[in-house]
């Protein structure tokens, strides 16, 4: 075993040059080449540095176990690489074969070693293979971390964004909901509706489902939840905005509010409120 | 031992919980508050736990129970002041607490008590007059 890795660490340092040069010409006549993202000198870069790190790297005799500290420098530049190529938006494909196509330059230069036995040079090229291999979902692995990131800020720019609370009235609350309902948002809706309540002392919430795209069994719950959470709080709750769809849909599913009061629209909520405030509103007289 | 004390402000009576409950705590108040009940005639109960933060299964029952109690001896109760911390709390215990009457602080309160004793005096029974 060390025999072979020393033998392909010696073909990779002595014919380092050549192998980059082939590998950059196989990478510039690939399909998955991206030169609208990443131009021919900063590729070159990429592949020059990427190249150094991987024969220093690959002198430790070390071509089984990538997650040596003589490997660190390879793996961290890998990383860089595919962080950056994951927000300029390549496809793992793209990504990947950013160091699967160094295989080919580095088998060729082994094919033209001589004076090896075949078995020595099946066993070279199959440590080399499981090497780029390891390197490789490393740096799928990677960029699926890097969108992960991307998604799961903005879920929580989501969920910032789309709990506001309004006071429409002295007493009044609106709570206007919009997009899917899960527990987690649930959570978040119902805390800042009763900070809201306590802090305000409103006695009266609408909370408006207008753009609730679909109502069904588990909504429902979340939002009896919410409303019975305001009850002990001291606050009455009015459902608002429910469409002519999601009335039907409801119907069938046999989801209700219970005694809520339900209203078809928040101008009717609204109205609903003043009447319980004991307020009226009023045209002022025309002036004779 | 600290107990929790129970005003008569007029025909009301006043308790605000400001100490950690614990289980005995909360029956020793079951307790006085129902003798308390009976020895003052009173027509409500004001109960203020705005300084509770926390509450468990146990503490939920309770709430409940001595609304149910305050009921039977011809009184309404309005807890008043839960934070919303303990709101969240009691609800995903799975407790509504149909029963009891809740309000956002005690002037809230005692106005929903004035008119739950004015409703009971007009719908109920008879009124003893003094020729």
């Amino acid at each position: 075993m060390i025999k072979i890795n020393k033998k392909i660490s010696e073909i990779l340092t002595q014919h380092k040059n050549e192998i980059f040069e082939d590998w950059l010409s196989g990478q510039l006549a690939s399909v998955s080449l991206r030169l609208d993202l990443v131009s021919e000198t900063e590729l070159r870069r990429q592949s020059q540095e990427f190249l150094n790190l991987f024969v220093t790297a690959s002198l430790s005799s070390n071509l089984q176990d990538i997650n040596t500290p003589e490997w660190d420098g390879v793996r961290e530049y890998l990383t860089s690489i595919t962080y950056s190529r994951a927000r300029q938006g390549f496809s793992p494909t793209e990504i990947a074969t950013f160091v699967l196509s160094l295989k080919h330059p580095l088998f060729s230069h082994l094919r033209e070693l001589s004076g090896v036995n075949s078995n020595d040079l099946i066993d070279m090229i199959w440590t080399a293979t499981f090497l780029i291999d390891k390197l490789a979902l490393l740096s799928i692995e990677n960029y699926q971390r890097g969108r992960e990131e991307i998604i799961k800020r903005q879920q929580q720019e989501l969920l910032e964004l789309s709990t506001p609370v309004v006071k429409a009235w002295d007493g009044v609350l609106i709570l206007p909901l919009i997009g899917t309902l899960d527990s987690a948002r649930t959570q978040i809706v119902m805390e800042s509706l009763l900070q809201s309540i306590l802090d305000t002392g409103s006695a009266i919430a609408i909370i408006d489902i207008t753009g609730v795209i679909s109502v069904d069994t588990l909504v429902a719950q979340h939002l009896l939840k919410t409303m019975a959470a305001a009850k002990l709080m001291g606050a009455q709750c009015i459902i608002s905005g429910i469409r002519p769809q999601i009335a039907q849909t409801m119907v069938h599913l046999g989801v209700g509010f219970g005694e809520v009061a339900t209203k078809a629209s928040l101008a009717d909520a609204l109205a609903e409120s003043f009447k319980r405030l004991g307020l009226a509103v009023i045209k002022p007289q025309a002036r004779g | 031992m600290n107990t929790i004390p129970i005003l008569k402000l007029g025909e009301y009576l006043l308790v605000s919980i400001q100490v950690d409950m614990h289980d005995r705590l909360a029956l020793q108040l079951q307790d006085e508050l129902t003798s308390m009940l009976v020895k003052t005639k009173s027509r409500g109960v004001l109960l203020d736990i705005s300084f509770l933060e926390m509450v468990d299964s146990f503490m939920g029952r309770m709430l409940s129970n001595i609304a149910a109690m305050t009921r039977l001896l011809g009184a309404e109760t309005v807890v008043v002041g839960i934070q919303p911390a303990v709101a969240i709390t009691i609800v995903e215990l799975g407790l509504t607490l149909p029963n009891v009457r809740t309000a956002l602080n005690v002037d809230a309160g005692m106005e929903i008590l004035r008119r739950l004793v004015d409703f009971s005096d007009q719908k109920g029974g008879y009124e003893c007059q003094q020729e």
